[in-house]
């Protein structure tokens, strides 16, 4: 067992784990933050997406011990109180989530992006989406809820 | 905002935004793995890695001494206890009368493993890293066998046999249709066209994997299951009734959050039924979740169907009668609906939007060592439109008719319209979907597209696919009579709270349709309230009475109409007691935009003064009319419903690297009366979405030698990405179905019915192909392209 610390949504935390804890677990379990979700086992579908440092990552290929002492923000930290994200609030208008399971990972991926490319076109936003799989959208709404989110931002 | 805007707004017909996105877009949601009961340990399962094997001997020693176990359980003591097995909940005929033939499917695997993935054993340990750590331990000795696994394979004299009861792993040899009217057809006909089609296997991969948690009370004896299901109730009876882990009463059933289902959330399988058993064993709630690998090996699989078709014409290209053999692959085991699929939900559905006399269907239904199929959004009915559609434009090519006028000359026009395969379809415009359509895509000025496209090096090609459902599932004494062991109803009650708010308790569920916004606007809209003010309740069997739950496109046909036969009984038990405190004739009491008033005056109560008085009960005879207001209905519909529309597809394919860039997919489709646009469009979105990619990229693969699961994980089952999709353009005809109160048909799986037929038919019009087989990838593009 290891202490691994970290500030997590602006607040520092503090948990004893197993080395081998990934930092999705490390968020679900011993922060009870669970917005941020499983879908796979091999890295491909994103619904595990959280900032760390400022950069989107795949909180299932980290360990908990890598996010030592770095900056993260999960899904829950992104509104400003009750003020919800411009991405999160685009989402919603444009009905960008059906069951809302990929929804977090995707809403962080899409900050990252638009933080890197302030006005991307449809061909880009798909590109960019690779990392993030929805089986219920088709993508379509996805994209329009983004390509809104990018002119309000 | 006045009550006229409000409708507007939120009422039927309003793309209103979603009420239930803020949690899910906060990171709110709780779906069951986010929920942890106290003291609760973790399961973990072992699974087969052999396609087909005896099982010898179960050494767990190790295992249990391994830190952190509590327990490893095994089919025999899942037999000790008497538990029944996993149930299939239609029955299915042969030809000769005789019923469908299958094994026992214990709850662990007992004497047999017939498919990698197969659960033998269950490990709780007190975290999961433990108890995965531990299922290693455990050594399980097998008899290797040889397996099959591919559907054309499984009959073949000599093939391995999965069950001893289903001798040449023939479950069922099914048949629909007139065998004599069919050969008189051929006979007469000027040409026959024919296909060998294979529907390609598809896992439903929805991104939450399947999770449970038993729970046991043992001062109360009750149990509760947390679990990922389509249909809460229908696993309470299941486990009750048929598998018998616990009275019925003495069982409560929690879908909470669900992360998509597609049908594979529907079956009640091994996993959730071992959490509530072992939660009482171990005196400890059990808490499972899949990993994805588990998910791919475990899960239901959909389609798979190896298909021999024939189109007969007269010689103006008019159709005069199809003759379809079928073989469905099953997979080891039957599951809840898996007799159905391939038959009643398929075979049905052949007439296509299109006059046909004579139809002939033969169903061989055939087992393997491959995880159950069961059903996978659209269910039997993207089978049916990919035999059809692709014939149909087939035909039209050697004719040398234009594909839509081949359409219009076959078309069905006048309603009610009796097929030949028991489906009589009630109402439909299938010109005004193929019309608008034909606009949407600019059809006329395809030719200069392709032109362009060519001088590019690119191959450009346009297909077509009018499809025609049943869904809106099902009138209950027609289903029951072709073999479904339930009804398929839909029950809603409504609750009227003393403050004029409302709770609909809905025993559809919602996995990501919406149903918390749609079910609330028809509230709203009819009860004149504010949408903020209705709250639907769902996937509880502690707060719901009985629901069939939500699958088959069936929760607007069937379960808002539920909700719309409570509602006119509040209204008329409201209207009542409104007469009653406004000293007035009933007939004198006029309901309109949530105001019972006096006709005539300006007297009248708001629908929430008039619920506080239905509360009271002080102004109203209560030996005539009870105090409160809450109505239930259980509605049984009259018929399927019938959606139909018209798919076209405009594809671009590089000779060079065989890639297919879908650069157009239009959708218009009629849905009946549409209670919000907005998610209406979204599940045409999704359900086109999965059936691109069937058409371009998903197969789930079993190699042939070992029957191993090749396509085990995301890097090898190619699921559909953003930069495999366009946008689309969705266009709406209507003509309200007549067989519910509100018309609606539903919408949720028809984007994957008609869709892969309209990319195939693109495809082989851009290579000047006759055949090629799906998922088209870029090397068999390729090949095809440049004659290889």
């Amino acid at each position: 067992m290891t202490v691994v610390a970290m500030q997590v949504n602006g607040k520092q935390v503090s948990a004893d784990v197993e080395p081998r804890t990934l930092l999705v677990h490390y968020l679900r379990e011993n922060l009870q933050l669970t917005g941020t979700h499983v879908g796979c086992d091999t890295s491909q579908c994103g619904a595990c997406v959280v900032h760390v440092d400022g950069k989107a990552v795949k909180s299932c290929t980290v360990l908990a011990v890598q996010a030592a002492g770095a900056q993260v923000r999960t899904i829950e930290g992104l509104a400003d109180g009750d003020r919800l994200h411009p991405v999160q609030a685009a989402f919603k208008e444009h009905h960008g989530l059906q069951c809302g399971f990929c929804t977090p990972g995707m809403i962080m991926t899409a900050v990252d992006m638009l933080r890197r490319i302030p006005r991307p076109d449809e061909t880009t936003i798909r590109h960019e989406l690779e990392g993030n799989f929805c089986r219920c959208t088709g993508y379509h709404n996805i994209v329009k809820a983004i390509k809104a989110a990018s002119e309000v931002l | 905002m006045n009550a006229i805007d409000a409708k507007k707004a939120t009422g039927i017909g309003a793309s209103v935004p979603r009420k239930e996105d803020f949690r899910f877009i906060t990171g709110n949601g709780h779906y069951t793995d986010d929920i942890n009961r106290q003291g609760q340990a973790h399961a973990y399962f072992v699974r087969s890695p052999h396609a087909h094997a005896t099982i010898d001997a179960i050494d767990f020693a190790d295992a249990l001494d391994a830190p952190g176990v509590i327990s490893v359980l095994t089919g025999k003591d899942v037999a000790a206890d008497g538990l029944g097995g996993l149930i299939c909940g239609w029955l299915v005929h042969s030809r000769d009368g005789s019923p469908m033939k299958t094994g026992a499917h214990p709850v662990l695997a007992l004497s047999h493993v017939r498919y990698v993935g197969h659960h033998v054993a269950v490990v709780i340990a007190e975290t999961a890293a433990q108890a995965k750590d531990a299922a290693e331990l455990v050594n399980v000795s097998y008899g290797e066998l040889a397996s099959v696994t591919a559907v054309a394979d499984a009959q073949a004299p000599g093939a391995p046999q999965v069950h001893a009861e289903a001798p040449r792993n023939t479950s069922f040899e099914w048949e629909l249709g007139d065998r004599a009217a069919v050969e008189a057809a051929f006979r007469n006909a000027a040409r026959v066209v024919s296909l060998d089609i294979a529907n390609n296997r598809l896992i439903p991969n929805a991104m939450e994997p399947r999770a449970a948690i038993g729970e046991y009370d043992k001062g109360s004896g009750i149990y509760t299951l947390y679990t990922t299901s389509q249909n809460p109730h229908v696993a309470r009876l299941v486990l009750s009734a048929f598998i018998g882990v616990a009275p019925e009463n003495k069982l409560r059933v929690i879908a909470p959050d669900v992360g998509g289902g597609f049908g594979s959330k529907i079956f009640i399988y091994a996993e959730e039924t071992v959490c509530v058993w072992a939660s009482k064993k171990v005196g400890r709630p059990v808490k499972w979740v899949a990993e994805r690998s588990e998910s791919f090996v475990s899960d239901a699989h959909g389609r798979d169907h190896q298909t021999h078709a024939e189109l007969a014409l007269d010689a103006t290209g008019k159709m005069l009668g199809l003759r379809v053999k079928t073989t469905a692959n099953l997979g080891a085991y039957l599951q809840l609906f898996s007799a159905s699929v391939p038959t009643y939900l398929y075979a049905t559905l052949l007439s296509g939007q299109y006059d046909l006399p004579a139809i002939y269907c033969q169903v061989d239904g055939v087992l393997t060592h491959t995880a159950p199929v069961d059903a996978y959004r659209g269910a039997g009915r993207p089978e049916a439109t990919y035999v059809i559609e692709r014939l149909v434009e087939t035909a039209a090519r050697e004719m040398g008719m234009d594909p839509a006028e081949f359409r219009r000359k076959n078309f069905i026009r006048k309603f009610p319209h009796q097929t030949p395969v028991i489906m009589a379809y009630d109402t439909g415009d299938f010109d005004a979907s193929l019309n608008e359509a034909c606009r949407l895509i600019d059809y006329a000025n395809f030719p200069a597209r392709k032109a362009e496209a060519l001088a590019r090096g690119m191959r450009r090609g346009i297909g077509f696919s009018t499809y025609i459902e049943a869904c809106g599932i099902a009138p209950s004494a027609a289903i029951g009579t072709l073999g479904a062991g339930v009804g398929l109803w839909e029950s809603a009650e409504v609750r009227v709270n003393p403050t004029g708010s409302v709770e609909v308790m809905t025993g559809a569920h919602s996995h990501g349709q919406g149903h918390e916004t749609t079910f609330a606007q028809l509230v709203s809209d009819r009860l004149g309230i504010p949408i903020e003010n209705v709250e639907i309740v769902h996937g509880d069997t502690d707060k719901v009475q009985f629901g069939m739950g939500t699958y088959g496109s069936r929760s607007g046909a069937v379960g808002m109409s539920a909700i719309q036969v409570a509602l006119d009984k509040v209204i008329t038990k409201a209207r009542k007691i409104a007469a009653h405190v406004l000293e007035a004739g009933e007939g004198d009491i006029v309901f309109e935009d949530g105001r019972f008033s006096v006709v005539g005056t300006d007297r009248g109560l708001a629908f929430a003064e008039l619920a506080l008085q239905a509360y009271t009960g002080h102004k109203f005879p209560t030996s005539e009319i009870e105090p409160g207001l809450k109505e239930t209905s259980f509605y049984d519909p009259t018929n399927f419903t019938f959606p139909a529309g018209c798919h076209i597809a405009e594809v671009e394919v590089d000779p060079a690297t065989g890639i297919v860039r879908v650069v157009k997919f239009v959708a218009v489709d009629d849905f009946g009366n549409v209670i919000n646009p907005m998610i209406v469009e979204g599940q045409v979105h999704g359900g086109v979405a999965q059936g691109i990619g069937q058409a371009l990229l998903e197969k789930a693969v079993y190699d042939p030698d070992t029957g191993q699961l090749l396509t085990g994980s995301f890097m090898d089952y190619c699921m559909p990405r953003a930069d495999d999709l366009p946008s689309f353009d969705v266009g709406m005809t209507v003509t309200p179905a007549p067989s519910n109160p509100l018309g609606i048909k539903g919408c949720g799986e028809a984007g994957a019915i008609g869709s892969p037929a309209a990319i195939i038919n693109a495809i082989t019009d851009a290579l000047g192909i006759r055949e090629i087989a799906m998922p088209v990838t870029p090397e068999r593009a390729w090949r095809a392209a440049n004659g290889l």
